[in-house]
């Protein structure tokens, strides 16, 4: 699990003097889905056109199963399937001649195009649309398609940009279930704003703002982010605040707008239990107590905002 | 690799009405021009003309349909290859090209051939038609050789411009026009320059290096002429195409 099949060295890219992507670096190891996430405009796209071989980086490199994309990028192209954030479907075409000729493009075999294309679309559940027109499928369904044509070649790689956006819920939810199972045999790369998709569909995360990778780690890292170590506690009959510092393990005490009370605590201590006691035994009115969450948003806030701030002298200085 | 791309070419013009519609069209003239041909020749040459200055009817008929041929390929050819890359570049499909273990050139060859392939069946066409002639004259078959892969050639050197131009613009119907003014303009190049000849301007023209094949010549000096011009539209289209992967 170990092996890393992609390698993004340092990658910049610039366009004139700006930015798009700057020093990004990371790996992908094999068999696991690896999410990229992002605000519009932060780059997400431009990395993965790189990673494809689809733009040169001004700096840095990709290697893909430890071939260089830049020095041969046919051999490393043949272990990627890509499919691009606006799918690239002819649409003249029946789903049935797309895949023939997306299996051909990609090194299949002539005499296993037709098991490749079977294979292809059972996975994407398209089985019963072989023979229709690709213009005239539905949004979700072109989606399978583009889906279809990534993986049509079993590539070590399948790296997919933002591909639930514009569909309805369920599809989304089927989209993701697909991926989920493109997961167990790929290693995925997936591209998205959305958050709660992360948390769904990714083993591993990596955030990026500004073109700089602001966050890396596993989804149990962003969980731990999210979850802290807070409780919010409501009570009727309140104690001073200082009364509630005095519990064992208890970091800061803060009060929020609704009159709640925001606990952090220490690592390794669990306060909720003599803090109900104590409220029995004073008379302070429990009403709530409950681990006390930040929303994702709020963590993507975070790390996007403090990003910001450190880079402000490094764009001075560009200029 | 560059057979697959021709392949989908080929399958992509003859999966929109535009193909079939300009395959119809063109062989609808070729074949009304070839009847015209046959009937002229015999108004003109039953005893109106001096012995001496009498043509065969392959030459007679040939020329008029060779030369309403590459007349037509100025106005057929810009249309088809219009889409080649900018129709790509319109429904944002090229990034599937660029991503799949295919290089730039094999793309352009490809697509390049693809389109050959294409105007060679009219080629062919009019090659089957005029050997019909055959039935009941003896016919020259050289002479229609040469004026077949003069042809071939010619409708090569304007894919070849057409692709280029294609290239150059997300806009299929910009990528038509541009070319057929290109190519209209090399067409008559010799026409500016008719008081010199010899002049090397007149020389780029690409009429005047179809006129030796028209007239039953296959000379290396115009073949090398042809695949000079068309191995440079293809660089400058892979140079284009290279270009977006480099700027984005």
């Amino acid at each position: 699990m170990t092996e890393a099949t992609l390698n993004a060295m340092d990658l910049s890219r610039q366009f004139g003097s700006n930015f798009a992507v700057r020093d990004v670096s990371f790996h992908l190891n094999k068999g696991e889905v690896l999410g990229f996430l992002g605000p519009n405009g932060a780059g997400k796209s431009t990395t993965m056109r790189m990673l494809t071989g689809n733009l040169a980086p001004s700096q840095g490199g990709v290697k893909i199963c430890g071939i260089d994309i830049i020095e041969n990028p046919k051999e490393a192209k043949a272990l990627i399937g890509y499919l691009p954030e606006i799918r690239p479907l002819y649409k003249e075409f029946t789903v049935n001649e797309f895949l023939s000729i997306a299996a051909r493009f990609h090194k299949v075999k002539s005499s296993s195009v037709h098991k490749a294309v079977e294979a292809a679309k059972y996975k994407c559940g398209l089985a019963h649309m072989s023979n229709r027109l690709i213009e005239n499928l539905s949004n979700g369904y072109q989606q399978r398609v583009g889906i279809a044509q990534a993986i049509i070649h079993n590539p070590e790689i399948v790296i997919l940009d933002e591909p639930t956006v514009g569909l309805d819920p369920i599809q989304i939810r089927e989209i993701r279930k697909l991926i989920k199972e493109i997961g167990k045999r790929h290693s995925v790369i997936l591209s998205t704003h959305i958050l709660p998709e992360v948390e769904m569909v990714c083993d591993r995360v990596q955030i990026i703002d500004k073109g700089n990778l602001v966050f890396h780690g596993s989804i149990e890292d962003l969980k731990q982010h999210r979850l802290g170590n807070k409780l919010l506690i409501g009570f009727s009959k309140p104690p001073t605040l200082t009364k509630l510092k005095t519990i064992k393990g208890i970091e800061k005490v803060e009060k929020d707008e609704k009159g709640m009370f925001i606990l952090k605590f220490k690592n390794k201590y669990l306060p909720a239990e003599e803090i109900v006691y104590l409220a029995a035994k004073e008379n302070w009115g429990l009403y709530h107590i409950a681990p006390h969450v930040t929303s994702l948003e709020d963590i993507f806030m975070q790390l996007t905002q403090v990003q910001s701030l450190d880079n402000q002298p490094n764009k001075v200085k560009q200029t | 690799m560059i057979i697959n791309v021709a392949r989908k070419e080929l399958k992509s013009l003859f999966a929109s009405p535009m193909g079939w519609i300009i395959l119809a069209l063109l062989m609808l003239a070729f074949g009304s021009f070839y009847l015209q041909g046959v009937n002229n020749y015999f108004e003109v040459m039953s005893g109106s003309i001096r012995p001496a200055e009498r043509v065969g009817v392959t030459i007679f008929v040939g020329q008029t349909v060779y030369g309403i041929a590459s007349f037509l390929m100025l106005f057929a050819v810009p249309l088809l290859s219009m889409g080649l890359i900018s129709g790509e570049r319109k429904s944002q499909t090229l990034p599937f090209l660029f991503s799949a273990p295919i290089t730039l050139t094999e793309i352009v060859v490809g697509k390049f051939l693809g389109l050959i392939i294409f105007l060679s069946i009219l080629v062919a066409y009019i090659l089957l038609m005029l050997s019909t002639l055959n039935i009941w004259s003896d016919i020259d078959f050289g002479y229609l050789l040469s004026n077949s892969l003069g042809l071939i050639l010619l409708a090569a050197s304007f894919s070849a411009l057409g692709i280029y131009f294609s290239s150059l613009t997300s806009q299929p119907i910009v990528a038509a026009i541009l070319s057929f003014i290109a190519l209209f303009a090399l067409m008559g190049l010799d026409k500016f320059f008719g008081s010199q000849p010899n002049h090397w301007f007149g020389y780029i023209s690409l009429m005047k290096h179809f006129q030796s094949f028209s007239r039953g010549i296959i000379d290396s000096k115009d073949i090398i002429y042809f695949i000079l011009f068309i191995t440079t539209f293809l660089v400058l289209t892979i140079r284009r195409l290279d270009s977006d992967r480099l700027r984005g």
